[in-house]
């Protein structure tokens, strides 16, 4: 009961830092951090999938509203919530597999690795189904990369932020 | 038939993800004018007060800035009035303020939320105005908000034409900076030169003949050898608004009917 309150009180304050401050940032003109994915990034590994995806989408969604860009998000998010565990068993590899990794102790390197590949997938999503023009390509994949080595920067150091609540 | 329930059962996490990405997809695709979902945008009363609440606390950072403003706004009227002396579109034309409560530029498509809405007797496809120039056209209202598609957005043509000739485009926006705007389609026989004032049209129902865009950056023959594209520089920094004026035609339907 306590994981379930906390975890709805994390997601609560990510959306909130999301649309005040972090949608506000426009580092150069146009690059904004999209912290949120955080909490799809450190949810933990032994779970229920289904439940999983679903309140991915919710966060994704709840985003889309108070950003203006309804579904964008939801389906960005919903992608990588599906996508984690290939990405979990790329990145980790046996370690993953006898489900013995923990976020706490985990290698730095394995650890960025992970975060970027599911950092990158999201932004290439959203970024991709924002614009929806195939000739504009190079123009989707920049923002793309530019905006998700913010996050991934902003996403480690919020994991060494709170360290010590992470299972 | 078990196997198509065993089929379902160990494809159950793609199938839910499937088609909660399709129902994403499908809010994308039916956004502009998918009426059920009128609460999901950021005029709704929730987001709306979280957005109210953050620029209230935030427009005192900014109270100096915009001081400054106001009173080269109100010099500029006065010097109109006295100028002028008497007002001819007073009764086409009504105006009325209101302050933006929420701020977007670094998208493809970017909308503003200001905070009047169908109680302030405001209603969809007005043209929004600041001190500066102009900002956008409203969009979809509700009791006390309205969203309003800002002029950097992909999606919104708007009628403009050069200050000193009557030769007139379509001013579009291409997604990459938000200083500049496109001003397409205009004649090639136009006497275009850099530094140039672009104004709003009289083609348009929305904005009155004459109101301030921007100026000439750059211009150059489009593809077809017969239309000049140019780059237009924005009087408004669309990063820094605040106040804004709604204007209201009041011989909108007249004029639709005449159309029809």
């Amino acid at each position: 009961m306590n994981k379930i309150t906390s975890n709805i009180f994390t997601a609560f304050l990510l959306i909130v830092f999301q649309t005040i401050i972090f949608n506000n940032i426009n580092l150069f003109g146009y690059l904004n951090p999209f912290i949120y994915i955080v909490f799809i990034i450190y949810y933990p590994i032994k779970n229920d999938r289904i439940f999983f995806i679903f309140i991915s989408f919710i966060i994704g969604l709840l985003i889309d509203v108070f950003s203006d860009t309804l579904g964008l998000h939801a389906a960005a998010s919903v992608t990588i919530a599906y996508l984690r565990p290939l990405i979990l068993k790329i990145s980790f590899g046996l370690a993953y597999i006898h489900q013995v990794i923990k976020f706490k102790n985990i290698d730095f390197r394995k650890k960025v690795v992970y975060i970027s590949l599911l950092s990158i997938t999201h932004h290439i999503v959203l970024f991709g189904l924002e614009v929806f023009n195939f000739s504009k390509i190079f123009f989707v994949l920049e923002r793309a990369f530019l905006s998700s080595l913010f996050t991934i920067t902003l996403c480690i150091l919020f994991s060494y932020l709170f360290k010590t609540n992470e299972r | 038939m078990r196997q198509i329930i065993d089929f379902f059962v160990r494809n159950k996490n793609f199938i839910l993800f499937l088609s909660l990405f399709s129902f994403s997809l499908i809010l994308i695709f039916s956004n502009s004018r998918f009426h059920n979902s009128f609460i999901l945008n950021s005029t709704n009363s929730v987001t709306g007060k979280v957005f109210e609440t953050n620029s209230s606390i935030l427009s005192y950072l900014n109270l100096k800035n915009e001081n400054i403003l106001l009173s080269e706004e109100n010099t500029l009227l006065k010097k109109n009035i006295y100028n002028s002396g008497l007002v001819t579109d007073s009764v086409k034309y009504e105006v009325f303020n209101s302050t933006i409560i929420k701020n977007s530029y670094s998208f493809y498509n970017n909308y503003l939320t200001i905070n009047k809405g169908k109680q302030d007797s405001i209603n969809e496809d007005m043209g929004v105005v600041s001190s500066k120039g102009v900002v956008g056209i409203t969009d979809r209202v509700s009791k006390n908000y309205s969203r309003v598609i800002s002029i950097l957005n992909t999606k919104l043509n708007l009628n403009a034409k050069l200050k000193k000739s009557n030769h007139f485009g379509v001013l579009n926006w291409d997604g990459t900076s938000f200083l500049t705007v496109q001003l397409k389609d205009l004649p090639k026989q136009s006497p275009v030169s850099i530094g140039d004032t672009i104004i709003t049209g009289g083609n348009s129902f929305i904005f009155p003949q004459g109101i301030l865009i921007g100026e000439v950056s750059s211009f150059k023959l489009d593809d077809t050898q017969n239309y000049i594209e140019i780059e237009v520089d924005l009087f408004n920094d669309m990063t820094n608004l605040n106040n804004v004026y709604i204007i209201k035609n009041n011989h909108i339907e007249e004029l639709k009917e005449l159309d029809e």
